[in-house]
């Protein structure tokens, strides 16, 4: 490594190698997923986004309680789905770029500048950056719905899903949308369409995360909903102290608060040194 | 991940945090060396476990080595462990469609003016970061340390306490996996102190 930061962009120096390794038959560890239900709607004063908390690694729950609501810009947020790192790096590296945006432009950023940005990355990638996103906010044309699809596609809607328990979230909003409800009832919604992806669909689960923005501002209801919190343990599990059986033992000790003696020295100064 | 087996465990505990390892390296079934340690320190109070293929065990340990001291020497401070996570991830992610084949744990306590809070991080292969606030594993063992830890952990443990959790957690799994095993070791972080012990195992 000829100097701490690469070029910028990805590095393929291990890919020979990987494919190498690949082909005598070893197995690839999976990447976390984010199996999730993520969804937004259009209500009165401006756009609810919602997802559940739950990140996947095959069959295993990896995270019971992660963040899938991105920031994006104060009135912008992004919902991700699919590679749980590439909904997290695509969405850093979007709002790092819309930052430099508005400092650039001097005005406030909108939600279409974010979609169009997402959109050229992912497109550029030909659907290999495997983010399903749904991006939501309110700038000074008003408020925008968008989904973002992993190949560069994009939608603007009313109310959105994506993730696997999109199909489960999308029955409720067809059953239950309409236009411009209040704040309450659009929060109780998107809950609702979150709550069918949780308990219907495998890759969802655990809470509710909602994020309401208005022309007035974002709040972020983190765990908004926890309908599957855990019950407190009946018995414990803790060991006599001495069980476990080592045969080496290391400490290493720190210096942990350093005192510095004053040493006195005789009025008018030490006398010098002449022998 | 099953070329050289493996597998590593970190947890929270009162004021400290503990993170283990086993010691197996192998090729496929063979056993090839049973002294492989998985952690590594990277600051007095931060120590990474890396599972996985030992070849990018070694390659990320020494870049790791590289990076934290260019940043020790840039910013003239020492590293936080969030900072290091993040630079964990950052560093996998650059290979995303090349990754090294590890899934890297994190465990360390922030520095004493900060209150030596308790940091534990796990990432994947590609370097999307979990932050829990109970326990990570990782490594062949993983779904088995799950379950272990899931049942054994509890909050508010003190630094005894924690090594007793963490080694039966770590002995348990390993003793139900094939490929990790033979012996272990723990170190467990406390704001003054950090005491490693090598455990008794199983060597089959």
């Amino acid at each position: 490594m000829a100097d701490v930061y690469n070029k910028a962009g990805f590095d393929f120096s291990n890919h020979v190698r990987n494919s190498f390794l690949q082909s005598k038959g070893v197995p690839f560890p999976k990447a976390t997923s984010t199996g999730t239900t993520i969804v937004g709607c259009l209500f009165k004063d401006g756009i609810v986004l919602g997802a559940d908390t739950r990140a996947t690694e095959g069959p295993i729950v990896a995270d019971k309680n992660c963040e899938k609501i991105h920031y994006i810009t104060d009135n912008i947020r992004c919902c991700g789905a699919g590679t749980a790192a590439d909904t997290e790096f695509t969405t850093a590296l979007i709002s790092s770029n819309m930052e430099l945006h508005a400092l650039n432009s001097g005005r406030k950023p909108r939600v279409v500048t974010a979609m169009t940005m997402l959109k050229q990355y992912l497109f550029r990638h030909q659907g290999a950056i495997g983010a399903a996103l749904v991006l939501g906010g309110v700038d000074s044309t008003g408020a925008h719905l968008f989904t973002v699809a992993p190949h560069g596609s994009t939608d603007k809607l009313p109310y959105v899903t994506m993730g696997s328990g999109s199909l489960a979230a999308m029955a409720v909003f067809e059953s239950q949308w309409r236009k411009d409800l209040d704040r309450e009832s659009a929060i109780n919604l998107v809950s609702a369409a979150i709550s069918a992806g949780i308990f219907n669909d495998l890759g969802s689960g655990s809470n509710v995360d909602v994020c309401v923005i208005t022309a007035e501002g974002t709040t972020m209801l983190r765990n908004h909903v926890t309908p599957n919190e855990r019950g407190a343990k009946e018995k414990r599990y803790k060991f006599r102290l001495g069980t476990t059986a080592w045969t080496k033992e290391s400490v290493r000790k720190f210096v942990v608060d350093e005192s510095v003696t004053q040493i006195s020295v005789p009025a008018g100064g030490e006398a010098m040194d002449i022998s | 991940m099953e070329l050289n087996g493996g597998s590593v465990v970190a947890m929270v505990g009162k004021n400290c945090v503990a993170i283990a390892s086993d010691l197996r390296l192998g090729n496929q079934a063979l056993t090839i060396a049973t002294n492989f340690e998985k952690t590594f320190p990277i600051t007095d109070r931060i120590i990474i476990g890396l599972p996985g293929l030992a070849t990018d065990v070694i390659t990320l340990k020494e870049r790791f080595r590289y990076r934290v001291n260019m940043y020790t020497i840039k910013e003239g401070r020492e590293i936080e462990p969030e900072t290091f996570a993040h630079l964990v991830s950052s560093t996998l992610y650059e290979r995303r469609f090349g990754p090294f084949f590890v899934e890297p744990v994190i465990a360390g306590l922030t520095k004493p003016s900060e209150g030596s809070v308790p940091f534990i991080a796990g990432t994947d292969l590609i370097g999307c970061l979990t932050l829990p606030k109970d326990f990570v594993v990782s490594g062949t063992a993983s779904d088995k340390l799950f379950g272990m830890a899931e049942s054994l952990w509890e909050p508010d443990l003190g630094p005894e306490e924690l090594f007793e959790t963490i080694s039966q957690t770590l002995m348990n799994a390993v003793d139900r996996d094939a490929f990790s095993g033979w012996g272990a070791v723990v170190h467990v972080i406390t704001p003054d102190k950090v005491i490693t012990r090598t455990l008794k195992g199983r060597m089959d």
